[in-house]
């Protein structure tokens, strides 16, 4: 468990190792005859922050779906710490005990506890004692400021809440990476910053991140690449900055000034 | 407290600190209070017209005042099939009980025919192979749109019928044999010290709820994993055979003999029995496909995709976190249908299967005594099936009360 830098000043001056963390070569997949995913390159560095946006139906769901396996590729090479994404169920297993995944519905367990929602897969998939589980667990619930919830059931909870808990559960398996599949995408407007805020803190200790999100002022504070998809493939990708203040390609100009116009 | 606009100048927004006296067919306890009243004098009425009813009938035909008595004379009739001896000197009553075994051991293995075909197909049913869920489709969409009784008679009258005459059995092993009269299967005779056998058993099903606790208690303190459905079946399997071994054949067998006519000895079961159990858990096995499915359907796809995100395999996807939440939808639904089991079983007597429903009407036949039997007839369904509901529902309670 971390348990190190509380409050990095900024998100802009954090190191980025030049250790390559995950590796997409030439990634292709199709559902039927539909061609989601095309030629797709990607290297995430450890400690980096990315940032995935573009319209729906554009694939970034299903990019970061494949990443853990939870959608299979067809053609291409996907290689997580050094692992590579096959058929083989252990390495499927070693794979998702590296990556957490936040999904858009929470996804919490709704018939356990949140605590209970926290230690399930602790105790299973890590082995670790239950009492040990829990500690970490209450380590996790404070850090995303909702301790006093822990013995609620996810339905009792708003769904800023249950998002932060969602977070929190993935931290509990200690991930290398952290997935974001539009974490606040289904959250009421008022509850979207208490996520963020948390995420934002994520980011400063380090935790390598993927976020598929229209946040661009999360995208402007935290990220260190923007990467925008459209059709199944990546059209651009630059640092914040550039890629709001200087979109290159036409696709991307029209989308930003869609999303940005509202 | 300002008037409304509009308000009738008679200040007919009372002074709220006076209590208001509102007409009492607009007060909700007032009627709430009335309709019980009502209702409760309309039930006791309608006992009374059926009581008094019964009393005048009763007097007219001169017959005997209501006693079980009559329970203790000699039947006179026998049944086809029962579990306990019986002779044409056994009391009614005995007859009667017999009929009540018959009854709850075919429904019981009803029952586990329903529920285990029925789970089989409703997981078929979702399969993503287009043969296997269409076939499992296929099933359910037949066997729900033939009336049951139609069913049966097609299993006893169509399918066992058509079995071969006697001397040419179907024969397993030359031990069971199958024909137009029934399935003959080897009986067990128990011999000398089988009750150590069976405190085997005993010990070793004690042993492994033993393992099964000690080995959760034990995860959750250190997190070691110990493969208890592993142990405990080679526990339950190897502890009683080296028991039966060590105590040279505890049971004997006896086996089916080729008689004249027809097998001798052994254990028969049946056409009508097979036909009455077949049928009905055939049948009832494509209702609980259905309710197996809708709670698998009712666990939201995104909860084994999260399970699966946190490194949980499938395996334990579906038992700590798919299955929990589907019991929860499957198992009230599946009250019903342990009931109807019990209950259709009472078209046991269309096939020729001494049911407890076939018995009664024969001895109403016999005895006269209609309205004592038609008592005995109710009191026995309704506490079955009030059982049967306790019991689901207190696996209910325990399975659903998990959230909120």
């Amino acid at each position: 468990m971390s348990t190190q830098a509380q409050a990095n000043p900024s998100g802009a001056d954090l190191a980025i190792s030049d250790e390559v963390m995950i590796g997409l070569t030439g990634v292709n997949k199709w559902y039927g005859q539909f061609h989601v995913l095309k030629d797709i390159d990607l290297t995430v560095l450890k400690g980096e922050r990315i940032v995935i946006c573009g319209p729906s139906g554009s694939g970034k769901s299903t990019l970061i779906r494949c990443i853990n396996r939870l959608e299979e590729h067809q053609r291409g090479r996907i290689v997580v710490d050094g692992i590579e994404l096959t058929h083989d169920l252990k390495n499927i297993e070693k794979v998702r005990r590296e990556v957490g995944m936040v999904f858009q519905h929470f996804n919490l367990f709704p018939h356990l506890t949140v605590l209970d929602n926290l230690t399930l897969a602790p105790i299973w998939v890590k082995k670790v004692p239950k009492k040990e589980a829990e500690e970490v667990a209450m380590h996790y619930l404070k850090r995303v400021k909702i301790p006093e919830q822990a013995g609620k059931f996810p339905g009792q909870l708003s769904g800023g809440q249950q998002q932060r808990v969602a977070i929190a559960r993935s931290l509990c398996m200690s991930p290398k990476v952290m997935l974001f599949d539009e974490p606040t995408s289904a959250l009421d407007p008022e509850m979207i910053k208490e996520v963020l805020d948390v995420m934002i803190e994520l980011a400063r200790s380090g935790m390598t991140m993927i976020c598929v999100t229209h946040e661009m002022g999360f995208a402007r504070t935290v990220a260190n690449r923007v990467i925008f998809m459209d059709k199944g493939e990546i059209i651009e990708q630059n640092e914040p900055e550039e890629f709001f203040n200087n979109p290159k390609s036409d696709r991307t100009k029209l989308f930003l000034s869609q999303i940005l116009h509202h | 407290m300002a008037l409304a606009k509009g308000a009738p100048e008679s200040g007919a927004v009372a002074n709220p600190a006076t209590p208001q006296v509102i007409a009492f067919w607009r007060d909700e306890r007032k009627r709430g209070m009335i309709a019980q009243v009502v209702v409760v004098a309309a039930l006791l009425g309608f006992i009374w017209f059926l009581l008094r009813n019964f009393l005048i009938k009763q007097e007219m035909s001169g017959a005997p005042p209501l006693s079980l008595y009559f329970l203790q004379d000699v039947a006179g009739f026998q049944l086809s099939f029962s579990l306990i001896p019986l002779t044409l000197d056994s009391p009614i009553g005995r007859v009667i009980f017999a009929g009540a075994l018959n009854t709850l051991i075919a429904a019981f293995f009803a029952g586990i025919i329903a529920t285990f075909l029925g789970l089989l197909v409703g997981i078929a049913r979702l399969s993503k192979n287009w043969l296997i869920s269409h076939i499992a489709a296929t099933y359910i969409e037949i066997i729900r749109n033939i009336p049951l009784l139609l069913q049966l008679v097609f299993w006893y009258g169509g399918v066992l019928t058509a079995l071969p005459k006697p001397k040419d059995s179907i024969s397993l092993l030359d031990v069971v044999f199958l024909n137009i009269k029934g399935l003959f299967l080897p009986k067990p005779i128990l011999q000398e010290g089988v009750g150590l056998f069976f405190i085997a058993i005993a010990v070793a099903i004690g042993l492994a709820i033993f393992i099964a606790r000690w080995a959760r208690k034990r995860q959750m303190a250190t997190g070691q994993q110990f493969p208890t459905i592993i142990v405990n079946t080679a526990l339950i399997i190897l502890l009683p055979a080296f028991v039966f071994v060590l105590l040279h054949d505890p049971i004997g067998w006896e086996f089916p003999e080729k008689g004249a006519f027809n097998f001798k000895g052994g254990l028969t079961v049946q056409p009508e029995m097979t036909a009455l159990i077949v049928g009905i858990g055939i049948s009832t096995a494509a209702y609980v496909a259905e309710i197996v499915r809708a709670g698998i359907i009712s666990v939201s796809h995104g909860q084994s995709e999260a399970s699966h995100a946190l490194g949980l395999k499938s395996s334990w996807t579906l038992r700590l976190v798919v299955l929990p939440q589907a019991l929860r939808v499957i198992i009230p639904p599946m009250i019903s249908q342990y009931l109807n089991v019990v209950k259709n079983s009472t078209l046991a007597g269309f096939i020729g299967y001494a049911d407890l429903f076939a018995v009664i009407g024969t001895s109403q036949n016999q005895t006269g005594r209609a309205v004592e039997c038609v008592v005995i007839l109710m009191v026995f369904y309704l506490t079955i099936s009030l059982i049967i509901s306790t019991i689901m529902n207190v696996y209910n309670k325990r399975a659903a009360l998990i959230e909120r």
